[in-house]
């Protein structure tokens, strides 16, 4: 196995007295996506914002490209070329789709050279290669604020992938997506493994099968099983907090 | 077509410097002083459109930044004043002997220029990186705001000696060596106002639409996104919030030298929310709807506040409502709705190619 692109080491949090990371250690190889599941509830959001810098562990390690982010500022972090895309969307409204693209494609975020609008080519090519992936091309000079919810997922996919990040945190991306959006995300996501390393965050099985990823599944904050998903949906253990779930709800539902 | 536009906006906007230029050959010295005023108060505004409209940071104490600039020069001109006197007036009443030393380079007119832009500077830099970098935001900034333009002008009132009380600065006889009753002297400042506004229009205008503008829209609607996307939003803030202190610095000193006066009833609660609500009215992120707001909000309570002098807080009041609650349309909508008589290139807009 080659040196792992991150590391998450033994790291726990606790909000009052919850402990909503309990121990997670995940290793993730450069190009490597990977699916996160479980429950609400599960530490799976929590445990991406512990990667952030959004919260700080109460213990463990977060080490990416053999540097420890647990004590360095969120902005820093991002640099170092860690993207996430949130739950929301977190696009723009007023600006355009390119100008969306051209903030997150820029090289250099210090200020003042970060204010400036000169491009290079390199982050010309960025904002290229991110309109093509999502689709978005077409839509380059519209504002973010009109476009569907679909494919406002896909500009921040794509602003994500325009920072030039090695490693690309995707807080369910499909949400709210039709069937065949959330096929369409399946297939970015694929085009850009080998290149980025991924952790995808969803509850819809259908589109973490099409992933075709290895799938870590999450419960009270620890990472229950690893495995491919055609093994993890046949795990009693699996079946009995997630389908388990589910049965009991139908159960409870009136016939 | 697109160039035809551009030299469209050129000329129109040319024109309009000039006829604001040429105001004083055709208005009465009344009118002109006022309409100076007014103007010094739109630069003010422009400022309230950097730091709210672009920075998103509502501050409700514009009116200390204000202050500084307009006691900064306030000082020199009561120095200027003295003649043969070693004290001003209001220190002799006061019982003091000597100049306080911080008065003494005030002496100086560079000095005193120079603080003008550098007080309101420094103090929204400073105050701005502590805000800011703890992340204090929204309507907490507002309140520790609001609470500064309060303590600002209580500190003015309660040190009399120092600063004239609740007078304040007044009666000025030259500046620079120029008597400032003199139909020269207020012409001159008429110009001087004219062309520091445009000047401020011009530029912000220029920076706003450009990189600078961009990411402090970023930052103001999605901070998190955008320190997540390897920003750190704390410079682009700092920035936009210590340019509306300078502009307000700078239109404080002009205000004070068309008004002849600065007293804290102009730096504190009540007016600081004034220039807010001129930037409201106009279009908080629109430079030439916030200006228009300014002038035309003031020439009204100049004529509510002399025929119905305790009418005035009700309007204003009212309006504060009205501005919150109602979506106005913008110059730039209003215009767009004339079909074809205002080119987007008058209104400073990028004008699509082909």
């Amino acid at each position: 196995m080659p040196d792992p692109l991150l590391v998450v080491d033994q790291v726990a949090v606790e909000f009052d007295g919850f402990r909503a990371l309990d121990g997670v250690t995940l290793r993730v190889g450069p190009g490597e996506v990977r699916a996160l599941i479980g429950p609400n509830g599960a530490g799976k959001s929590t445990l991406l914002d512990v990667i952030i810098g959004r919260v700080r562990p109460a213990s463990g390690r977060v080490v990416f490209k053999g540097c420890d982010l647990t004590r360095l500022p969120e902005h820093l972090i991002a640099r170092l070329g860690i993207g996430r895309k949130f739950q929301t969307p977190g696009v723009i409204d007023s600006l355009t789709v390119e100008d969306n693209l051209a903030i997150a494609a820029r090289t250099v975020k210090a200020w003042p050279r970060g204010a400036s609008t000169r491009m290079t080519e390199e982050e010309r090519r960025r904002i290229e290669r991110a309109l093509e992936l999502t689709g978005l091309a077409a839509k380059r000079r519209a504002r973010a604020g009109t476009l569907a919810h679909g494919e406002r997922q896909w500009l921040e996919v794509g602003m994500v992938v325009a920072t030039g990040a090695e490693l690309l945190l995707l807080d369910e991306p499909t949400a709210g997506m039709t069937p065949q959006e959330t096929a369409r995300t399946a297939r970015i996501i694929r085009e850009l493994s080998g290149t980025h390393a991924a952790v995808v965050v969803d509850h819809d099985m259908a589109f973490v099968e099409q992933l075709g990823s290895p799938v870590a599944v999450m419960h009270l904050g620890r990472i229950l099983k690893e495995g491919d998903i055609g093994t993890l949906r046949r795990d009693p253990e699996v079946v009995a907090i997630y389908l388990g779930r589910a049965h009991e709800e139908a159960a409870r539902a009136p016939a | 077509m697109a160039i035809r536009d551009r030299w469209a906006a050129l000329l129109l906007w040319g024109a309009v410097l000039a006829a604001g230029l040429a105001a004083p050959s055709f208005l009465s010295g009344y009118a002109l002083s006022l309409l100076g005023r007014f103007l010094a108060l739109g630069l003010v505004t422009v400022g309230v459109v950097w730091t709210w409209g672009y920075g998103g940071i509502l501050s409700l104490g514009q009116g200390v930044f204000f202050g500084l600039g307009g006691y900064a020069l306030a000082m020199h001109l009561k120095l200027e004043s003295l003649g043969s006197d070693p004290l001003p007036d209001f220190m002799v009443w006061n019982g003091l002997a000597h100049l306080p030393w911080w008065w003494a380079p005030f002496r100086s007119p560079g000095f005193a220029l120079a603080m003008v832009v550098v007080l309101p500077g420094v103090a929204a830099a400073l105050l701005g990186v502590l805000l800011f970098r703890r992340r204090v935001s929204g309507v907490y900034v507002s309140l520790i705001t609001q609470a500064l333009a309060l303590a600002f002008s209580l500190l003015l009132i309660s040190q009399q000696g120092l600063t004239g009380g609740f007078n304040g600065l007044t009666n000025f006889s030259t500046l620079f060596g120029l008597p400032l009753a003199s139909s020269a002297a207020q012409r001159t400042l008429y110009w001087v106002t004219v062309l520091c506004l445009a000047g401020a229009l011009a530029g912000s205008h220029r920076l706003l639409t450009t990189g600078v503008g961009r990411l402090l829209v970023a930052i103001r609607d999605s901070e998190n996104r955008i320190r997540f996307l390897g920003y750190d939003p704390v410079p682009s803030k700092v920035f936009a919030f210590t340019l509306g202190a300078v502009l307000a610095g700078i239109g404080g000193a002009l205000f004070t030298l068309h008004v002849g006066v600065i007293s804290p009833a102009m730096v504190g609660v009540v007016p600081s929310i004034e220039m807010v609500i001129w930037a409201a009215a106009g279009g908080r992120d629109r430079l030439l709807g916030a200006v228009a707001a300014t002038v035309a909000g003031n020439l009204v309570k100049d004529w509510v506040s002399s025929a119905v002098p305790e009418l005035w807080l009700y309007v204003m009041g009212g309006l504060f409502v009205a501005v919150a609650t109602v979506r106005w349309p913008s110059v730039r909508e209003i215009a767009l709705r004339w079909p074809g008589h205002v080119p987007r290139a008058v209104l400073g807009e990028e004008v699509a190619d082909a």
